[in-house]
């Protein structure tokens, strides 16, 4: 070996290992900014139970079907069979061990906001923190604070099953790197405190677009096309409905009607929305009805698209 | 001759029965079902009027419907879980147990709301509820 080709072959190593550093570094797990949640209030529990039905917490982690109280068994388990993988929802009851009962408030806020665990993992997006990362710390705490009442469930399920690319959990970092803000998915100009208390409701808490929204090749949303129905994302599933306001969504409903469903679940022809729009329903039905009819303002007043799927 | 002609009738009834398709038979009482809910349910909200005889009228209706979707063995028979337009979920045919109790609690409550013959909006909220409510978890589990 020439010695012009030792020091290329060294160069080219170099190289390497400064690429894989550089992508190790970009991909290590972001927790929010330290002053952010250091200052995070001690929350409120009953406000946090607002959050908490807003939020759709039980809509995958209490048994699927529940109703009424059991609602508020956490104990996870549920499966979701998706192109991606099977991903599985975890136990966030407050059992110490089995459950998040050992966490703080800021290992919630951390976990929702950044999708980062306690000890430092990514979650898989299917946990919808690219979402909930346009959510209020306060809001976090609050639903802290309510969560604290809840019961602690033992048991952990049976792990998921996420094939290869997506098993490499450091891939996610690069995933949020390019996907995981903080914005708000569309730019309403003008828009009244109701529409931007909707805009918090859809776009942060209830994480509508996670399911009403097409994503691209790499799972992520695709903002021009927000809200416009998407493919479903489990493998058995129907297309989730437009519900933008144009032709092909919801245009031709009134705010009442689009009110009267997100209470009662039925279309303003009385058909009744099932899948994992039943659960949704149910959530929402708990809130109060001023946030119904913000989210109805805010459905209204976003851009219309022709369907996404 | 009588006899004969009743032969072949009920030669023929049976074979409409059994080349009818089931699909189309389980969605045509739905959007019978639907139909009906488009009267009851407006007035449930109060944005129709509260008028007794139409109420009791479109219950009757709403019953004799049920009662008639609780063959299950007829309108959701195996095989039947794919092709057409079905939008029955697996469900229906891997918890059969369940979704027979579906069907029948959703007959039996709206046999209630008939055989109560509500005479004032509150009366009818009070039978309707119920009965409405079994759409959303019926559909949750067992609707595509």
């Amino acid at each position: 070996m020439t010695s012009r080709s030792s020091y290329l072959l060294l160069a080219g190593a170099a190289l390497v290992a400064a690429a894989a550093g550089a992508l190790w570094f970009a991909s290590a797990p972001q927790r929010l900014d330290a002053a952010l949640v250091e200052d995070m209030p001690t929350g409120d529990a009953a406000r946090g139970e607002m959050v908490f039905w807003a939020a759709g917490c039980a809509s995958c982690h209490a048994e699927s079907g529940a109703t009424g109280d059991d609602r508020l068994v956490l104990a996870g388990g549920t499966r979701f069979e998706t192109p991606f993988g099977t991903f599985v929802a975890p136990n966030i009851s407050q059992h110490s061990d089995d459950g998040i009962g050992a966490w703080s408030a800021e290992d919630l806020a951390n976990a929702m906001m950044r999708g980062v665990s306690p000890e430092g993992r990514h979650y898989y997006p299917a946990f919808p923190y690219a979402s909930y990362a346009r959510m209020q710390v306060e809001d976090v705490a609050d639903l802290y604070a309510f969560m604290q009442s809840l019961p602690a469930v033992e048991g952990i399920a049976a792990p998921g099953d996420v094939g290869f690319p997506f098993n490499v959990r450091r891939g996610i970092g690069l995933w949020k790197r390019l996907f995981l803000d903080d914005q708000p998915a569309v730019a309403l100009d003008d828009a009244s405190q109701q529409v931007l208390r909707g805009q918090y409701l859809v776009e942060a808490m209830g994480h509508c677009g996670e399911c009403h929204t097409p994503r691209n090749a790499l799972g992520a949303l695709d903002a021009s096309q927000w809200l416009a129905g998407a493919a479903p994302l489990e493998v058995e599933g129907r297309p989730v409905p437009n519900i933008s306001p144009g032709e092909d969504g919801i245009g031709g409903w009134s705010e009442d009607e689009i009110v009267a469903l997100l209470e009662s679940g039925f279309t303003p022809e009385f058909d009744s929305v099932g899948g994992t729009m039943a659960a949704v329903v149910r959530n929402l039905a708990e809130l109060p009805a001023d946030d119904r009819e913000a989210i109805a303002a805010y459905l209204k007043a976003i851009p219309a698209h022709p369907n996404g799927y | 001759m009588r006899f004969l002609v009743c032969v072949a009738t009920a030669i023929s009834l049976s074979a409409v029965a059994a080349s009818a398709d089931p699909i189309e038979d389980r969605q045509a009482l739905m959007k019978e079902r639907g139909a009906v809910m488009r009267i009851l349910g407006p007035i449930a909200q109060g944005r129709e009027p509260f008028e007794a005889d139409k109420v009791l009228e479109a219950l009757e209706e709403l019953n004799a419907n049920a009662q008639a979707t609780t063959d299950v063995d007829a309108l959701w028979p195996e095989g039947s879980d794919s092709g057409g337009d079905n939008d029955s979920a697996p469900a229906v045919w891997e918890d059969r147990e369940g979704f027979v109790a579906a069907t029948n609690k959703y007959a039996a409550d709206a046999a209630a709301a008939a055989e109560a013959a509500p005479q004032d909006l509150e009366a009818f909220r009070a039978v309707f509820g119920p009965v409405a409510s079994n759409c959303g978890s019926c559909h949750e589990a067992y609707r595509l």
